[in-house]
């Protein structure tokens, strides 16, 4: 839903798109710069296969997924209220936020750690480069669900809330955060899931011959690929299905069945969602006298203090408080314009220095990695159409399958990759397929779970005068499914292709035991131009795939998008 | 002027000239004007009126939620800026929130005000047993009734003490029965003198509502809305719908909402059929000459002999075919009797000629039946073209309303006024 109202909007290019171009090469020019004072050698953690160590290792990478993603809620909810309350920070902020979200944030990676590392110790250094990339990855959504959840807000409920003067602290605590929780719980399963992705290729993540692997679950998978230690794998991919599994019970379906009173419906459901867990902890003498003693004093005081503050002083006190914050950002704007005109122009300096034959290499790369993503898609949809289909007009198909299906796709495709490359590395071309593989491994869910939406969101009456009409075979496909599927079909590629440009950035250049194996490509280009601190070679590849990903957005998938949103649905 | 010689203490409300627009300033439309009354305490005011009238907009501006465009608003002899602090307000939707129960949504009203927790829950259940929901503290919004929803409304409404009660449609979202005895509950509270509340200003367009419980009726005219009466309900508690009194008085009321304001419907112009887009001058030009020939002529001869495609001489022919003055038959355009009379007289005969068809044309019948309801016979385009846009797009809409301008000021049945863009009728 967020998807489809931000890509709504027609709107091509704007200064406000070039300014955010500026932005990044400013930031990717900082974190080069800081690169520069990076150790030539780096040497990773000794990782032990024992499957007794994977409890620890578990619990390492559930730390990291923990932190991150308390960092994406609490961003989400400061911009996602900037831009909602603030007219001017809008116009900056909403721009800025569906760039942000479509680029691929793994093709950032080597420079953020190697950037991290230089002036912090590297235990630390690489922890909060994993824990900034998974953040990445979670944080956009959330900020669009609490964004849209902010604007939403039933009028008369806000008259409520304004005519029984709550400030704002009582706004965003009773009416804001509550309107808007059902949305931040979906999107934060949805960011979750897609955070183990990049969690996986942050910890087994090498560069040359900088070890910036953490311990964790994806060492854990990626060490035992190497040495070919079957038993080891298994262990660890079952340790993570169980990890996955038992979040999904421990957490968010008790969440979920938690959050349905934040639902605006006026009667009770017929069948809300359930937890036992959530029963079990509702029941319990332990969790009432918790609640009673320690968080609802917390909070009375919490409310009392914020009431008080803003009830004191007169109008014109906070009008000029007002306008010294004004004043306060304003010119931080300028600074920053400033510090992004300068690093841009900077970035781009660098990037004159590169002769014909870099460029040249860059273009290839980017020919070699965008047949690829095709390829992925394709391979991708050849599958997923006829099964979805399936999944999606047959309900006992779908009961049987469906279990199985989202146990296997919440595996990261990121956590399969070093078993891939075990099978694969040896073979000619091998990195070449494991890496459509990864793209194949890491977007056909996306593709799949759309395809079984839209088929069952075809109308009964619909299907039946096609029977009746004995349209069959190709022709069925054509004049029949394939329109009605053609919005699902979109949105499941969108996604899709950007999560194969990610996988591109840590697929096509890798260290596998002791050998570094790489095939033509942008991503490729990224992680070697950074092993071999060729800085304006890595500018220039990975602003290319940023630009490359934005205007095929732009000029491809909007457009397709707003046509299925035009012509070919149902209501 | 004469409303600000009201004044005194028992005086909490007095509106001066407040008038409301919405929309862009070029664009403006006029929703309240001029509005002034005072409430005093004591009074239990109905603001009646049709919707449209903006009586609901009048009350926001009262408790505050919207600034009035002109006019002020005096509270206990003070402008009023801002939220309202000593009027409240209860909502058609009740507008509780769904994610607290009863008693949490009773005690966010009283948080405000900086009560320690044991205090707010002592006034939030003693406010929920006033309005009679001992027992249900508990619930969420969506496992109570309506009726008993709108009571959480009340109790929550009434938690900050107001002086002034407004109520925005308070039972209109209630079944017959809970309505009713909601109503008498409210008013047991209300004469019993257990509210907290000295004044009530209800929002409602049920005339009977009104004469069952307030003292005062002030009715607004319709679009924009203006005060066009205002005047006590003298009847003694309890009141019997059924008592000669009070018909009476609901029969006053009814006959000033529906005929002492013209109820002005904007006509639903989007329904008839579209005016083919063509001038009476143009139309005049093509009958002129056809008759010149033999009546009758080949429509791609006279397309390329006035340099036209056939395409923009189509709209030409619809027109000439809706006034009556010929028709398209195989290819040809053939003038009816009409169009050979029309084609022969001279200019003010024509008009004469004419004048009945375009009369009798729906979609010109419909623009002079809103002018001739409306106050001064004249209305804005732009409520015309607001009716357009319901079926065409802007261009179709402005390109229809020029056309139909065109005919009407032909005919001399309406005219339009580039200045105030208005349209109307010539009085005389």
């Amino acid at each position: 839903m967020q998807l489809r109202s931000i890509l709504h909007a027609h709107r091509s290019f704007s200064t406000g798109d070039l300014m955010v171009g500026l932005g990044l090469a400013a930031l990717l020019y900082l974190g080069i710069q800081l690169s520069t004072g990076a150790p030539d050698r780096f040497a990773g953690p000794e990782v032990n296969l024992s499957p007794a160590a994977l409890p620890y290792y578990a619990l390492r990478s559930l730390s990291r997924m923990a932190a991150a993603y308390l960092l994406s809620l609490s961003f989400s909810l400061v911009y996602g209220y900037v831009a909602a309350k603030n007219r001017r920070a809008q116009t900056i902020l909403l721009p800025l936020l569906d760039i942000l979200q479509s680029i691929p944030i793994l093709s950032f990676m080597p420079v953020v750690v190697l950037a991290l590392v230089s002036f912090l110790p590297r235990g630390l250094g690489v922890e909060l480069g994993s824990i900034l990339l998974i953040f990445t990855s979670q944080a956009w959504n959330l900020t669009f669900a609490f964004y849209h959840g902010l604007i939403i807000v039933p009028k008369e409920m806000r008259e409520a809330a304004s005519i029984f003067r709550l400030n704002w602290w009582l706004q965003f605590k009773a009416l804001e955060v509550p309107f808007a929780t059902i949305g931040l719980v979906w999107n934060s399963m949805m960011s979750w899931a897609g955070g183990w992705f990049f969690l996986m290729a942050a910890e087994q993540f090498t560069l040359g011959d900088k070890d910036f692997r953490l311990l964790g679950l994806g060492s854990y998978l990626k060490t035992a690929a190497e040495q070919g230690n079957i038993s080891a794998l298994i262990w660890g991919l079952g340790a993570m299905v169980a990890v996955i599994l038992l979040l999904d019970q421990f957490v968010w379906q008790p969440i979920l069945a938690w959050a349905d009173k934040f639902k605006l419906q006026t009667v009770s459901a017929s069948e809300p969602p359930r937890s036992w867990v959530l029963d079990v902890l509702s029941r319990s003498w332990l969790v009432e006298r918790f609640h009673a003693k320690a968080i609802a004093p917390l909070g009375e005081a919490i409310d009392r203090r914020l009431v008080g503050m803003v009830n004191e002083g007169s109008s014109s006190v906070r009008r000029r408080r007002g306008s010294i914050l004004g004043a306060i950002s304003t010119i931080l704007l300028i600074a920053l314009l400033a510090a992004v005109i300068y690093g841009g122009t900077r970035a781009v300096s660098l990037m004159t220095t590169l002769g014909w034959r870099e460029w040249l290499e860059i273009l290839s790369g980017a020919v070699a990695t965008w047949l690829r993503v095709l390829v992925a898609l394709f391979l991708a949809l050849a599958w997923t159409l006829p099964l979805g289909v399936a999944i999606g007009t047959n309900q006992r198909l779908a009961n049987r399958v469906m279990p199985v299906v989202q146990v296997v796709a919440s595996v990261p495709a990121t956590a399969l990759f070093p078993i891939l490359l075990w099978l694969l590395i040896n073979v000619a071309g091998g990195l070449n397929f494991a890496s459509i593989l990864l793209m194949l491994l890491g977007t056909q869910w996306y593709l799949l779970f759309n395809i079984i939406a839209g088929s069952m969101a075809i109308p009964q009456d619909l299907r039946y005068t096609t029977d009746n009409l004995a349209i069959q075979g190709w022709e069925r496909w054509r004049s029949f499914t394939l329109p009605a599927l053609f919005p699902y079909l979109i949105t499941g590629m969108i996604t899709a292709t950007g999560g194969a440009w990610n996988a591109s950035v840590v697929s096509e250049y890798v260290r596998f035991a002791t050998k570094t194996e790489s095939t033509l490509g942008l991503g490729s280009l990224i992680s070697q131009a950074t092993a071999d601190a060729n800085f304006a070679l890595l500018l220039a590849s990975t602003l290319t795939m940023v630009g490359i990903v934005v205007v095929v957005n732009r000029l491809l998938w909007r457009r397709l998008y707003n046509l299925a949103e035009e012509r070919f649905r149902w209501d | 002027m004469q409303n600000l010689k009201i004044s005194g203490d028992r005086v909490l409300l007095q509106l001066n000239r407040v008038s409301k627009y919405y929309g862009q300033p070029e664009s403006r439309i006029l929703i309240l004007d001029s509005i002034s009354f005072g409430i005093k305490e004591g009074e239990f005011a109905a603001l009646l009126g049709h919707s449209g009238s903006g009586k609901s907009t009048l009350l926001r501006i009262v408790t505050g939620l919207t600034a009035p465009s002109t006019g002020q608003v005096l509270y206990r002899n003070q402008v009023l800026k801002g939220i309202n602090p000593h009027a409240s307000l209860v909502f058609q939707s009740f507008a509780l929130y769904p994610w607290f129960t009863a008693l949490e949504n009773v005690e966010l009203a009283l948080k405000v005000k900086g009560l320690p927790l044991p205090q707010r829950r002592q006034r939030a259940l003693e406010l929920l047993d006033m309005v009679g929901l001992d027992g249900f503290e508990d619930a969420y919004p969506r496992e109570l009734s309506g009726g008993m929803r709108q009571k959480v409304g009340f109790a929550r409404a009434l938690a900050v003490e107001p002086e002034l009660l407004c109520m925005d449609e308070p039972f209109s979202s209630l079944d017959v029965l809970s309505a009713e005895t909601l109503r008498g509950e409210l008013m047991e509270l209300w004469l019993g003198r257990k509210l907290p509340t000295k004044a009530i200003l209800m929002v409602t367009h049920n005339i009977e509502e009104a004469v069952l419980l307030a003292d005062r009726a002030i009715v607004l005219s319709k679009n924009p809305g203006r005060v066009i009466a205002d005047f006590p309900i003298p009847l003694s508690y309890p009141r019997e719908r059924k008592s000669r009194g009070f018909t009476a008085i609901v029969d006053r009321i009814y006959r000033i909402i529906t005929q002492g304001a013209p109820a002005l419907a904007i006509p639903e112009l989007a329904e008839e059929a579209p005016l083919p887009h063509a001038a009476i001058d143009t139309v005049t030009g093509l009958v002129e000459r056809v008759a010149a020939g033999v009546g009758r002529e080949d429509l791609y001869r006279l397309a390329a002999e006035l340099q036209m495609e056939v395409d923009d001489l189509l709209p030409v022919t619809g027109a000439a075919e809706r006034l009556g003055l010929g028709r398209v038959e195989e290819g040809d355009f053939v003038l009816s009797p009409l169009g050979l009379e029309f084609a022969a007289a001279e200019v003010l005969v024509r008009k004469e000629l004419l004048r009945p068809t375009i009369a009798q044309d729906l979609f010109i019948q419909r623009i002079v039946q809103a002018l001739e309801a409306a106050e001064d016979h004249s209305l804005p385009e732009e409520l015309f073209l607001e009716a357009l846009y319901k079926g065409f797009s802007e261009e179709e809409a402005r390109a229809q309303l020029e056309t139909a301008v065109d005919w009407g000021r032909y005919a001399e049945l309406f005219t339009y006024d580039r200045d105030s863009r208005e349209l109307y009728i010539e009085q005389g």
